[in-house]
Formats: structure tokens, C-alpha cells, sequence
């Protein structure tokens, strides 16, 4: 058996590094910490460019050089230091170098605390810094997920001169499970075509920036980054699905909440209620059509997030009103457990929703207060 | 469903998350699918820790249970905390040696265990977490007990090597003490 007892963060830098990371650019920071360091000590041996930075604000600007060059640079952090590096990323995205970043989120906003979230939803997925830009975002449920996603990042970073999130929470960050590691790659990439790697003959002058002062320069490239995200959103949609064939409820649930939402899906189906799950492992780009046919074929659906409902909003984009919708979350660094979800399984296979127009979050509200309550 | 859920707690320092990480290393390979989840609070050296060990012959799902199967509780705080929260007709293993009180719970069974006294007895206290995680698999058959001890021979760092016998042999106490437990039962 080739399968290892692996730590979350541990086997995630390990990955990175398997996959042809050459630069790793950080700032330490809790549930991230152990990936920094595994990485100050296996990238040295390896003769691989480490630097722990004086700030998230410097490690960003690393990366961003780093990538400059051609190579496969990183780096990973959790919900505040990320917001650090929004300025960095941005300019990242606008000088359209590949770069891969790990978040390992925590409870927010501000310092709030460093237990498991799905907080960082909206940031991740929508973009974050400031302009127009649409990275790739991947949520993987499992060590073994974030081991495989994470070599997947980097080629679609490489693939689509694009910034790759891979977004976990704490729990995976910090988990032990049985896992695989992918064998080292060879560092054979050829050097891209734009990058500045210091040749100085024999072919035109290379520039990197993300400056254009010229608004119709600015305009093309906008329309580049979109016609690249329209490409990437017809190739590179990822999903797993359960029990979903003869589903009548639907979960939508990413990262640790689909996993929860799959053992409150099994127990369920013990109990003979007809639902399934969905769970989106490419966030952007979202799988809005793949949503939208389970509509047509489903009587409800239950979105289940470790945050305030922020893939809600996605979800019911996808649906366009052609189902009801109805939402749980738990907020703060909590992560529900299975009875929760499946609580709310039974509650809607015994009175199903039939309002398309009503307030999810603000119905979920009302019965999470009691929950709080009960639980106090 | 077959799956097991189990959480050991106690004081940072009784070597909570290692008992885990061993019961982990034991079920994977024995063949099962297997989690472990350490609390990670900012706990200070004497804190709480505590980790949650899932071990299932499917794919699992959550890596956290509200109601565990079966509860290793190394300390008075931790029998506090679980006594509410162990599934009906699960376990407590419960450290008697720093635990001078009795669960009140009748739909569970508590097995009070000296585990600090065993461990003196062989002449290391850092072996208590070795004790109860003896007792626990013999009480709840998940995994044989032997397959701590291959564990144990198999992913044991090279330097403390030499502790392996002593190990093993607070693996045995902790089950012996739960088989005579249970034979003065019948």
C-alpha cells in the first residue's frame, strides 16, 4: 500500500513541491503554518528558492517576480494574510503570470480566530484586489483532493497565465488522513515565451508589467483576461456528485461542508428520503449549467456553507428561480455536524419548500437561533 | 453505518494527540478509511488536547462527530465535557487515576481505569495515552488490539525505538485490565 498517514498542510506543500514549485515566498500564519514550514525545509534540500518574508505584503511581491521569471512560484496563507496580498495579486492577475496560492481559511472578518470557515468565499471566487480579473479557485474536500488539485493549479496557472486559488479551511489544513503523493516531476518546463529570465541575446527585448497608461491598451487586456475566462469556463469545470440520480433534494455544499453533507446524505438515504449532493470543486468557474440541469430534474435544493451564504448567491444564479432554494450554514470557525444537515434533510422531505421567491438566509436565520440555543 | 468515531482528551502533555495519531496509523493499515482531527485552540503547554479519530470501512464523510462512539478521557475536564456527548451505548474510558468521580450516565459504559498507576507500575508515565488506547480498542473491537503494536513497530521514530517493549507492554495492561472488567461483569 502506497498510502500514507498524511497531514493536511504537511502533504499540500509537499505537493507543491512535487509538482515543480521553485519558488516559495511566505509569511506564517495559523492553520497555514506547517506549509511554510515544510517548505523551509524540503526547498533548501532541493536547492529550491525559499524566503520567509517580513510580511505577506513582501512574500505576495516574491511570488510575483518569481512568476515573472517562468518559473512555478507559490505561495499559501490563511483569511487575513491573504488580504494582505490582495495589491500583489492583483497585480499578479494584471500582469497575467501564473502564480498559485493556498488559503487555508479561518473565522473572520478581521483577526476573528483561527477555526475552520468558508469565509473567504466571496474574496476568493470573485476576485478580491481591485479590476477585473477572474482567477481559477479549486475547493478540494480531502488530503488526497488538495494533493491532486494542487498539481492540477499549477498546470492551469501555467495553462491560462493565470493566478490558481486552492482554498481549504483549518480542518483540512490541520487533518491527518490516508493519502497518496504524486512522484516528483522533473524541473523540464520550458521557459514561456514571455518571460523575463535574464537572456540578454538573440532575441527582442521581453517587459512585464501590468501597467497600461493608455485606457485602449487597458481595454485589450481586459478583454483578454475575459475571453480567457470564458475559455476556462468551458474547459475546466470539476464536480463530484453522490447518490444525485434520483434525487429529489439536491445539497450544495464545497470543501469540509461537503463532506459533512455527504454523511448526513448517506444517513438519509438509510432513512429513504430521495437526496443527493453536488459538490463544486472548480468555485470559479462555477458549475452554473451543471446546477442548473439538476434543476430541471430536482424539487429543491439545500446549499450548506461554512459561512453566511456566500455560494447561495451562485447557486440561485444557476437555478434562476425554476426550484426552491433553502440554505444552512454555520458561521464564526464552527464546522456543523452531519445531524445538522441531515435535521435539515428531514425538515424539508417533510413539508417541501414550493416558494421560489423567499428569503433563504433570512428563514435559516430564525431556525439557527434556536440551534444556538439548544446548543447553549 | 459502519463507522466508529472516537475522541481522546486530556491535558496537553498526556500524549493525547500521539494515542490518536497511533489508533489512525493502526486502522489505515488494517485496511480502513480513516480521519484524525486535532483541537487546534491557541492552548498553552497544560491546556486542553484533544483529537477525533473516525475510523469507517466506507469513504468518510465528516471528520468531526457531535456524538462520539467512544471516549478516551484522560482528565476531569474531559469527563465533564463528553459524559453529555458520548451516542447512546457508547463507551467512556475514563483515567481513574486523575478522575476521582463516577459518570452518572446509565446508558453508557464507563470503564474507570488507573492508567497514571499502570504506567508508573512500568515505570514510565508518558505511557498512560499507550494504556488507554490498549483498553479502548479491547472494549470497543474496531481493530485488534495487535494491530497498535504493528503500528506502533511500524511507524515509530528510529530514536525512541528502544521504548517499543514498554509500549507494548502498556498496550497489553490497558487491555488485560478491560478483559478482567468485563469477565468480574458476567
Amino acid at each position: 500500500m502506497v498510502k500514507k498517514l498524511l497531514k493536511g498542510n504537511e502533504a499540500f506543500a509537499e505537493a507543491a513541491i512535487r509538482a515543480g514549485c521553485e519558488g516559495f515566498f511566505g509569511y506564517p500564519i495559523t492553520p497555514s503554518t506547517e506549509f511554510l514550514e515544510h517548505m523551509a525545509k524540503r526547498m533548501p534540500e532541493l536547492g529550491r528558492g525559499f524566503v520567509q518574508a517580513e510580511s505577506e505584503v513582501a512574500a505576495i511581491n516574491m511570488v510575483y517576480g518569481a512568476a515573472c521569471t517562468g518559473k512555478r512560484a507559490m505561495t499559501a496563507s490563511s483569511s487575513p494574510g491573504i488580504s494582505l496580498m490582495m495589491e500583489g495579486i492583483s497585480y499578479i492577475a494584471g500582469t497575467e503570470v501564473p502564480a498559485v496560492i493556498v488559503n487555508v481559511m479561518r473565522g473572520g472578518p478581521g483577526l476573528g480566530n483561527i477555526a475552520p470557515s468558508q469565509g473567504d468565499y466571496n474574496q476568493m471566487v470573485k476576485g478580491g484586489g481591485h479590476g477585473d480579473y477572474f482567477p481559477i479557485v479549486l475547493a478540494p474536500a480531502s488530503v488526497q483532493e488538495a494533493i491532486d488539485y494542487i498539481t492540477l493549479a499549477f498546470d492551469l496557472a501555467d495553462k491560462y497565465r493565470s493566478l490558481v486559488f486552492v482554498i481549504v479551511d483549518g480542518n483540512l489544513g490541520q487533518m491527518m488522513e490516508p493519502a497518496e503523493l504524486p512522484p516528483m516531476r522533473d524541473l523540464d518546463f520550458i521557459t514561456p515565451e514571455w518571460a523575463v529570465d535574464g537572456e540578454t541575446e538573440g532575441r527582442e527585448r521581453r517587459f512585464l508589467s501590468s501597467i497600461y497608461i493608455d485606457p485602449k491598451d487597458e481595454e485589450v487586456t481586459n478583454i483578454r483576461l475575459l475571453r480567457r475566462k470564458l475559455e476556462i469556463e468551458k474547459n475546466e469545470i470539476l464536480y463530484h456528485t453522490e447518490e444525485i440520480d434520483d434525487a429529489e433534494i439536491v445539497i450544495v455544499a464545497f470543501g469540509t461542508a461537503g463532506r459533512v453533507a455527504s454523511t448526513a446524505v448517506r444517513q438519509a438515504r438509510q432513512e429513504g428520503i430521495k437526496v443527493g449532493l453536488f459538490r463544486p470543486i472548480t468555485l470559479s468557474p462555477f458549475p452554473y449549467k451543471e446546477i442548473e440541469k439538476l434543476a430541471d430534474q430536482a424539487k429543491s435544493m439545500l446549499v450548506a456553507e461554512m459561512n453566511t451564504g456566500m455560494m447561495l448567491d451562485d447557486v440561485s444564479l444557476s437555478v434562476k428561480g425554476k426550484i426552491p432554494i433553502e440554505f444552512y450554514g454555520r458561521m464564526g470557525g464552527i464546522t456543523p455536524f452531519p445531524d445538522e444537515i441531515l435535521d435539515e434533510i428531514r425538515r424539508i422531505n417533510n413539508s417541501p419548500p414550493t416558494d421560489t421567491d423567499f428569503n433563504a438566509r433570512e428563514a435559516w436565520l430564525d431556525r439557527l437561533e434556536l440551534i444556538i440555543e439548544g446548543e447553549n | 453505518m459502519t463507522e466508529t468515531s472516537i475522541i481522546i482528551s486530556g491535558f496537553g502533555g498526556q500524549g493525547t494527540l500521539f494515542a490518536g495519531q497511533l489508533l489512525a496509523y493502526a486502522a489505515m493499515d488494517y485496511g480502513k478509511e480513516v480521519t484524525w482531527i486535532p483541537s487546534y485552540g491557541p492552548e498553552m503547554r497544560g491546556g486542553t488536547a484533544r483529537c477525533i479519530v473516525i475510523i469507517s470501512d466506507e469513504k468518510i464523510g465528516s471528520p468531526v462527530a457531535r456524538n462520539p462512539f467512544a471516549v478516551i478521557a484522560m482528565n476531569v475536564p474531559s469527563v465533564n465535557m463528553y459524559e453529555p456527548l458520548v451516542a447512546p451505548g457508547g463507551y467512556m474510558i475514563i483515567n481513574e487515576s486523575l478522575v476521582d468521580q463516577k459518570i452518572e450516565r446509565t446508558d453508557i459504559q464507563p470503564i474507570y481505569i488507573p492508567g497514571n498507576d499502570i504506567a508508573k507500575e512500568l515505570g514510565n508515565i508518558r505511557i498512560t495515552n499507550m494504556v488507554m488506547i490498549g483498553a479502548l480498542l479491547e472494549l470497543v473491537q474496531v481493530l485488534p488490539v495487535d494491530e497498535l503494536k504493528k503500528a506502533l513497530d511500524s511507524h515509530i521514530p528510529e530514536r525512541h525505538r528502544g521504548t517499543l517493549p514498554i509500549n507494548f507492554e502498556a498496550i497489553e495492561r490497558g487491555a488485560k485490565f478491560v478483559q478482567e472488567v468485563l469477565a468480574e461483569k458476567v
